[in-house]
């Protein structure tokens, strides 16, 4: 990726009121936003609406949807609709929980090799590099073939031990190329300590570039999280989208045709993450005045 | 050069070993007793029957030996190619059943990766910065991209397999057939290789060409293009020149992808029964079937540290920087 060096200093006001004004003219950032925005919405108060659990028996089984179950039921009377909502929930926790644990994990070692240079550098990317080729969804799947009760939590745990690796060193050549700027010397001249030079210097120089990352590991959590739920190895405590498509394939809903029970939950986590890769790009754009569109 | 190699031979080793202290340490370390709950499952009611089981599983495992001594009969057993005995097809050795397994994985990934990364590049270099193509597949590629691999194989599935009736869904050849080398059965085969190859090549394809896409687009803004241009250089000159350069990354990429990639592989084959490493997969999980599990783990890392390895080699070849020693893409 070619280096997205953030010209815009987000600290003056008038390159705030620049980026906005690009940001709301970006039909990416606007249309991705609102589906996100819908989706959020729908999982943060959708559940209080269902005054039911999601896994109960409350209607007869395998009815198209109707008006009173909105994406009909599955084989044993459960309300899809419930499942989705409460699966959304799942969803966002996991994408948020795992996405933040994964960029803290990769800047913590971007920032660190990156400025540091030297042997911690030669470490830090030698582990990096162990952690990018090993294939995190197969290391993920024996972790959690050992775990007895399986939570969103846990999951999230696991997936962002494992998804840090690119970021970092994305994060890390980004470091490298701004350690040596004039600000940077100068900080580190009139002896402002390490942390803080990463911290108030060279964080906030690319923090675009942080945003459009952690959107990206959100997105990558949340497919990494759906694929493991449909092996089987999702939560034991709640439903998620995952599982539903999981429950819908073990029960063998495409046979008996039963498009409402494997739709939704798929068309969901799509929705999701394409919203979120067309806001990286949108945002890219805003930030990244060589990309706009005139 | 030789440093190149060397120092990627060195991670791809340290990366293995990683990958065996792992499936070593995670049945004696994590929370839960892998004994205890296959002697639930084996549902014997006498109590001393019981107790022998947990001695022989105890002694399978090496439980009863200290840690370290533990550790290097691990590793000995797994240079002998001995991976343990699979539970769930007992009493074939695992690594029969994995052999077994991997040519039909291979025969879906390894297809869909080349076709769809070949075929995602030169659709997305195509697609760049012309408003009309541009405007079309980006939405498109991005919904693909966004895609979870099992839900547009479910879809495949039951468009094409279960409604319209065109392709089977299941299995790796019709259940009436015999493995030989008669039309029926390579035609049954290819028959049914379709419908998980065709959901694995779009998904990737979606991705690619995206990525393709913008690379080209940051690579027109370069000097060099502007310089071109200047000169007066027919557009498809300038776009060649673009290509070569934006298909590095893409080949980084592929390296970095290899992980998703295989992991797709797998979740649609569960879809499908697709007698490949996912199903085996998912029969060690329903029947835990640890050492299965492990082993089709190991198998997996392997493979992917091998093909880290291939992409490497075809980097060297294509950018000449690496080969004088003059860094590029480490």
């Amino acid at each position: 990726m070619s280096e997205a060096s953030p010209e815009a200093q987000p600290r003056t006001p008038t390159a705030r009121r620049e980026a906005l004004h690009f940001a709301l003219r970006n039909r990416k950032l606007v249309v991705g936003t609102i589906i996100i925005g819908v989706f959020l919405v729908a999982a943060v108060f959708g559940p209080m609406t269902i005054d039911h659990k999601p896994t109960d028996y409350v209607g007869p089984p395998m009815t198209p949807p109707s008006s009173e179950f909105w994406f009909g039921t599955t084989t044993f009377g459960q309300d899809v609709f419930a499942q989705f909502l409460y699966g959304l929930r799942s969803t966002f926790l996991v994408g948020a929980l795992g996405g933040v644990l994964a960029a803290a994990v990769g800047m913590v070692v971007g920032f660190v090799a990156g400025y540091r240079g030297g042997w911690v550098d030669e470490l830090l990317n030698m582990l990096t590099n162990i952690v990018l080729v090993l294939p995190a969804l197969v290391v993920l799947l024996i972790v959690n073939a050992y775990l007895g009760v399986r939570s969103i939590g846990v999951q999230a745990l696991f997936i962002g031990l494992t998804s840090w690796p690119w970021a970092a060193r994305a994060i890390r050549a980004q470091t490298f190329s701004l350690r040596s700027r004039d600000f940077v010397d100068l900080a580190r001249l009139s002896g402002v300590r390490t942390p803080k030079i990463i911290l108030r210097e060279i964080a906030p120089n690319m923090s675009s570039y942080l945003f459009l990352t952690f959107i990206l590991l959100f997105g990558s959590a949340i497919l990494i999280a759906a694929s493991l739920d449909f092996i089987g190895l999702g939560p034991t405590d709640s439903v998620s989208l995952g599982l539903m498509l999981n429950n819908a394939a073990r029960w063998s809903a495409l046979q008996l045709g039963m498009w409402w029970w494997f739709i939704p939950p798929g068309a969901g986590i799509t929705a999701i993450v394409g919203a979120l890769y067309v806001m990286n790009v949108g945002l890219d754009e805003v930030f990244n005045p060589k990309l706009r569109e005139m | 050069m030789r440093r190149y190699f060397g120092r990627k031979l060195l991670i791809y080793g340290l990366t293995f070993f990683v990958a065996v202290t792992i499936n070593w340490m995670i049945p004696r370390f994590m929370p839960g007793d892998p004994v205890s709950s296959m002697l639930s499952r084996a549902n014997v009611a006498q109590p001393e029957a019981v107790e022998a089981m947990r001695a022989h599983y105890n002694a399978l495992f090496g439980f009863d030996l200290p840690l370290w001594r533990q550790y290097l009969n691990f590793w000995g057993a797994l240079l002998k190619g001995d991976l343990g005995i699979s539970i769930w097809l007992f009493p074939t050795p695992v690594t029969d059943v994995i052999i077994r397994a991997v040519p039909y994985t291979l025969g879906l990934l390894l297809p869909s990766i080349l076709l769809s990364w070949f075929a995602g590049n030169r659709f997305g270099a195509f697609a760049a910065r012309r408003k009309w193509l541009d405007n079309s597949v980006l939405p498109v590629g991005y919904v693909l991209t966004a895609t979870p691999y099992m839900w547009l194989a479910i879809l495949l599935a039951w468009a094409l397999g279960i409604v319209a009736g065109v392709f089977p869904v299941a299995g790796a050849y019709g259940f009436d057939l015999q493995p030989s080398w008669s039309w029926e059965f390579v035609g049954s085969l290819a028959q049914h290789w379709f419908l998980p190859f065709a959901s694995l090549f779009l998904v990737a394809f979606g991705g690619w060409a995206i990525g393709m896409r913008n690379m080209i687009i940051y690579e027109l803004e370069a000097d060099y293009v502007n310089y071109l241009r200047a000169l007066g250089a027919p557009m498809r000159l300038v776009r060649r020149y673009a290509f070569r350069n934006a298909i590095l990354p893409q080949i980084t990429g592929l390296a970095l992808q290899l992980g998703v990639l295989v992991a797709g592989a797998l979740v649609t084959e569960i879809v499908f029964s697709y007698p490949g490493l996912g199903h085996l997969i998912l029969q060690a999980i329903q029947n835990q079937d640890f050492f299965l599990l492990q082993g089709t783990f190991l198998f997996i890392v392997i493979g992917v540290l091998i093909a880290n390895f291939v992409i490497d080699v075809a980097y060297v070849l294509v950018d000449p920087r690496t080969r004088t020693g003059m860094g590029g893409q480490a």
